[in-house]
């Protein structure tokens, strides 16, 4: 466990300071929490609303199994208490997003009781520096339409697309101490719901977005006031609305004000909070027990199926692969941060084993060197993500096992892999019809050896001189006289024998 | 428990209803009426029993997660006092 060191310097001293997230994720599922009409993401306007959405009289909620099914999963995902009795509330408000005015949520009852999430505050050593968040509930509720204000000159328009799709609040315990770490813990939540398949975790379309609490006090203090900003929808804007409000408020103490607990919005355009007024007295929510809607009961055989459907998460994953595949741990962090990355490396890792016969903890190093750089420099250069990757396992996989034979030294392997993005064909192809294969025909090397001993008589000199550190521009001058072919091992061991003559 | 007229007002503000003072001073006597009804169901000792949730042994039914409904824009909107471009328009607001 580390302890956080980052303070806000104010007039009077240091400030320590105290964040709490509350994440709502959007489920992932093809019908809302409690009606059939679609979730998909882009509908044309209001087309994907049912009676129920649409809070028509006499239309009655009936809960999606899905829903409550990943729910249950991502709880178990974080190690929390599940709870087999649950119950559904109404929150009530009115705002024009809202039509049934009230949002049918889980206060008193929740679904997911107490859980943690670790976070890692140091990508390329991921063990160092770790914390753990507490985690207070998981429920689910239903999202709310969408208002556009700009449209027309004097009225709003609503979407109810929105309205009625599933989501869970993840509420966490005040446990944060820093805008990195709640950027971490972020992240790593966005990881295990993709991992677990609950939530695409897609901040941009709104899948996720963050209500953010934050207070300040001098170090060992008790807690001070808080506020909540809404909405927060990136992990950046998170950390820079957290450093904001934190300053905000140090600086209202400091002048001898008070921090009133109220519900702020972050502007990201100007980087800063300020109040929402107007939602100052809907705190009244008037919350009861759903009465359309008995309580929420699960069985053993329903959360047997969730816990056995459950992937690798991906803590564990990393161990495996620092343990079983000798992995870096930072290797290890970077493949297994997306759940996408490390079902593709797991695949070209069976292949890797299947092409070269071997077990896939000797070829793991390889394939995810392969993978990290040069496939990663791919993606990024041509725009694409891992799961439309122009080469696939197998052809990426064919290619190492190239290089692992000694058939191709790793400078060819590059440019055959830049050709295998361009056309399209299989790496072994590529070598033989190029004529790339290495060379470790000793005759040959040691004659590329010899005309540029012959062509860099000073250099041999500086060489014999003591300067050692040349070496490597013999090496690199005899492979380009030899196009790249020239076996390096033996280019190497020729070079010395060459030199010590 | 009792509620007076100010009591009134606020629910009716936090519903967005409006009321007159005619109307509030009416309502008064009739929550009260029903608060009283409710709080009679207090006298009961209940102690150690199970809160019931449903008169007949029932457990709430679960649908499975199939696209059925949606797609009825126009009847969605059909009622709507203002619906433009397949949206429902409000009175703007603002934050």
């Amino acid at each position: 466990m580390t302890e956080s060191t980052y303070r806000i310097q104010g007039a009077t001293g240091e400030w320590e300071v105290v964040i709490g997230l509350e994440v709502h994720a959007q489920v992932t599922s093809n019908a809302k929490l409690f009606s059939g009409a679609a979730t998909a993401f882009g509908a044309e306007p209001n087309a994907q609303v049912s009676l129920v959405d649409a809070a028509m009289p006499g239309m009655l909620p009936v809960p999606n199994k899905e829903c409550i099914r990943q729910a249950v999963r991502t709880g178990m995902a974080i190690g929390a208490q599940i709870n087999r009795w649950s119950r559904f509330d109404r929150k009530n408000y009115f705002y024009a997003d809202l039509p049934q005015g009230y949002q049918i949520s889980q206060l008193y009852h929740p679904l997911v009781g107490e859980g943690a999430v670790e976070i890692s505050l140091d990508e390329k050593n991921p063990d160092a520096q770790t914390k753990t968040i507490g985690i207070e509930r998981i429920h689910v509720e239903q999202d709310a339409g969408k208002l556009m204000h700009d449209q027309h000159p004097t009225m709003s328009y609503v979407d109810l697309n929105r309205s009625g799709v599933a989501l869970m609040e993840i509420v966490s315990r005040p446990d944060m101490r820093s805008p990195a770490e709640a950027g971490a813990y972020l992240k790593k939540l966005r990881t295990i719901l993709r991992y677990v398949g609950s939530c695409d975790g897609n901040m941009e379309e709104g899948s996720m977005r963050a209500d953010v609490n934050v207070s300040v006090r001098k170090p060992g203090d008790e807690f001070g006031t808080r506020t909540e900003t809404k909405n927060v929808n990136s992990v950046r804007y998170v950390m820079a609305a957290i450093e904001h409000e934190a300053n905000r408020q140090v600086d209202v103490l400091e002048s001898g004000g008070t921090i009133v607990q109220e519900t702020r919005l972050y502007d990201p355009d100007r980087n800063e909070t300020r109040s929402m007024r107007s939602k100052e007295d809907a705190h009244d929510y008037r919350y009861f027990p759903d009465p359309d809607l008995l309580p929420l009961e699960l069985d053993d055989a329903f959360l047997d199926e969730c816990k056995a459907s459950l992937p690798e998460l991906p803590d564990a994953k990393r161990k495996r692969y620092e343990t079983e595949l000798g992995l870096s741990a930072y290797n290890a962090a970077v493949l297994t941060a997306e759940a996408e990355t490390a079902r593709w490396f797991e695949g070209l890792l069976a292949e890797c084993a299947k092409a070269q016969g071997k077990p896939e903890a000797e070829v793991a190093k390889a394939a995810a060197n392969w993978l990290l750089s040069e496939l990663y420099g791919a993606l990024n250069r041509l725009g694409k993500t891992i799961d439309d990757s122009p080469v696939s396992q197998a052809a990426g996989a064919e290619l190492i096992a190239l290089v692992a034979d000694g058939t191709i030294s790793g400078t060819i392997a590059k440019q055959v892999f830049e050709i295998m993005l361009e056309t399209g064909e299989p790496a072994g192809k590529i070598v033989e019809e190029r004529g790339l294969k290495q060379t470790s025909d000793t005759g040959a090397i040691d004659a590329a050896i010899a005309k540029v001993l012959a062509d860099n008589a000073d250099k041999v000199e500086q060489y014999k001189g003591g300067k050692e550190a040349l070496f490597g521009f013999f090496v690199g001058q005899t492979m380009k006289a030899m196009q790249g072919k020239g076996n390096p091992q033996l280019v190497n061991a020729q070079l010395k024998k060459a030199l010590s003559e | 428990m009792s509620v007076d007229s100010k009591t009134v007002k606020k629910i009716a503000s936090l519903a967005r209803i409006a009321m007159t003072d005619a109307e509030v001073e009416a309502m008064v006597p009739e929550f009260n009426g029903i608060l009283g009804w409710v709080e009679q169901l207090g006298e009961v000792d209940v102690t150690g029993v199970e809160p019931m949730t449903a008169v007949i042994p029932n457990s709430l039914r679960l649908r499975e997660d199939v696209v059925t409904d949606g797609n009825i824009r126009d009847h969605v909107l059909a009622n709507a006092p203002a619906a433009e471009h397949g949206f429902f328009g409000v009175p703007k607001v603002i934050e």
